[in-house]
């Protein structure tokens, strides 16, 4: 049982207060000089150029996709962490962070020396399949899984080591099996901790970079997401760059908003 | 009753602030250090410097210190566009030199520039192929054959603005399979064996001669890229600035420049 704790102290300590604005000043001072210098004349005819739509339609499909391969194998993976006991547990928690603290270009490189043409998989998918990843939007859906993954298990891993193991002893003494456990029981329990990672884990596919575009590659509609389009704006002209960083942030804010309200119960 | 304590907070969040603004901007003065007395040459040289120059302008800078002893060269290397905004956003550089002209013009256009650019090497583009030319690649024409894959710089970059113009100039459409955000990106597309063939300067595949086997093209004659140099008008040290850029100029800068790859102006 959870115990509200707001309103028991009627005054906020300065100690705690004064760190936390400070703390929300440094991470939206930088949104506000972006807002400043933003040439709103310029808004409306860049929404509607076409590859600017369609670095956007881009962005949202991937990291959208990528964040269903996350969930599909990052649940099971939280779940095996968190339930199961098992030799090298630590190692492999450790192993799921790599991707947090690898630069995300090396994990790019990483991915190439893997799923490339000459890589570890690659040859033989494009061998047996024909199948290539780089340069394909599959091969961007792959890049943004691969970073934004651990931020899902994190989630996911937490949730479940806070929720109470007794009613999934209850359903598991009433007969049910691990797999009818874990649909039943397990999921429902966890299905706040699921949203809020799988939150994270769109948001941080939405603004991949490094890896995207050492392993897909940068062409427009296929592999130019916005983080890339902003990039390669940035190269001649400032002013299209702050628009489209501008229409990243709003849709991302907007989506991310209205997500929060409807899966995550605000407490 | 609970926005009183808010209030105060804010008031202390903003004397601290101004606190650790003040703090900021007093570390921030310089020591003054690198402009001793007297016309001498000495102390510390800022150089931006367009990526591709890396290999020869470490060897340059080192020559440059041995030559004026009680001088250092400080090289920041990147792509050139980013080098000018940052110059453009007040960096405090002495010396800035950049792979293409239009970039220049971006900074001396600002008016950050001292007199007119010098340009002091060119370079040229040719094909990278992995080692052994596997595809059998002898000219652009080849670059568009059914099963070629192609990494371009995108125009928005030097490299890919010179691709364009060679491939332009030769009237091939090509399609490449990534536009690279910079060169080495596409070199080493080439060198992990992604693609099988890119468009980069000459000196990226010197550079990488272990790896990647160059092939020339006449277009690229008509896509040669020049890169100029200039001293800087904030300048914290302007004497050894200009003393640098006669260097790059002179013919011992030229030999090492040679050898890299790069063309004389």
């Amino acid at each position: 049982m959870r115990t509200q704790r707001r309103g028991t102290g009627s005054r906020a300590p300065l100690v705690l207060v004064l760190p936390a604005a400070l703390g929300l000043l440094f991470l939206v001072l930088p949104l506000a000089g972006l807002l400043l210098r933003v040439p709103w004349t310029d808004l409306p005819s860049r929404l509607t150029e076409p590859s600017v739509l369609a670095a956007l339609r881009l962005s949202l499909l991937t990291a959208t996709a990528a964040t269903a391969v996350c969930a599909a194998l990052g649940v099971p993976l939280a779940w095996l962490l968190a339930r199961v006991e098992f030799r090298g547990r630590k190692l492999v928690r450790a192993l799921v962070t790599v991707p947090l603290v690898l630069p995300p270009v090396v994990g790019g490189v990483a991915l190439l020396l893997v799923f490339g043409r000459r890589g570890l998989i690659g040859e033989w998918l494009d061998r047996a399949f024909g199948i290539t990843l780089p340069f394909t939007t599959a091969g961007v859906i792959v890049a943004e899984a691969f970073v934004a993954m651990p931020f899902l298990v994190i989630a996911v891993e937490g949730a479940l080591r806070g929720a109470d193991t007794r009613y999934e002893e209850a359903a598991a003494t009433l007969g049910a099996s691990r797999w009818t456990t874990f649909r039943r029981v397990t999921l429902p329990l966890v299905a706040p901790g699921v949203a809020a990672g799988a939150v994270l884990c769109w948001a941080r596919a939405l603004g991949e970079f490094g890896a995207t575009i050492t392993f897909a590659g940068n062409f427009p509609g296929r592999t130019q997401t916005m983080p890339l389009a902003v990039y390669l704006a940035l190269e001649n002209d400032l002013d299209a760059a702050l628009v489209l960083s501008l229409i990243l942030l709003v849709v991302s804010v907007v989506i991310l908003t209205s997500l929060r309200d409807r899966w995550i119960a605000t407490p | 009753m609970r926005r009183r304590p808010f209030g105060t907070a804010l008031a202390g969040l903003a004397a601290a602030m101004t606190l650790a603004l003040a703090a900021c901007g007093g570390s921030d003065t310089p020591a003054a250090s690198s402009s001793s007395a007297g016309s001498g040459v000495t102390g510390t040289v800022n150089v931006s410097a367009a990526a591709s120059l890396t290999e020869s302008f470490n060897q340059i800078g080192k020559d440059f210190e041995a030559a004026y002893p009680g001088t250092k060269v400080v090289f920041n290397y990147g792509g050139s566009s980013t080098l000018a905004a940052q110059i453009n956003q007040g960096a405090p550089a002495d010396v800035f030199a950049a792979a293409s002209p239009a970039t220049m013009k971006t900074v001396t256009d600002a008016g950050n520039g001292t007199g007119t650019p010098a340009t002091f090497v060119k370079n040229q583009l040719v094909i990278a192929v992995p080692k052994g030319n596997p595809k059998g690649v002898t000219s652009l024409g080849d670059l568009v054959k059914p099963g070629v894959k192609v990494a371009l710089c995108a125009v928005e970059v030097p490299c890919g603005a010179a691709a364009k113009k060679a491939l332009d100039a030769a009237n091939v459409k090509l399609t490449p399979v990534t536009q690279e955000t910079d060169v080495k990106a596409a070199l080493s597309k080439v060198k992990l064996g992604e693609v099988d063939a890119a468009l980069v300067y000459r000196t990226d595949v010197k550079a990488a001669s272990a790896d990647v086997d160059g092939v020339e093209f006449p277009e690229s004659a008509g896509a040669v890229n020049a890169y100029p140099i200039v001293v800087l008008k904030n300048a914290p040290n302007a004497t050894a600035a200009q003393a640098f850029l006669a260097y790059v100029l002179s013919d011992k800068a030229k030999a090492v420049l040679l050898a890299a790859g790069f063309q004389a102006p």
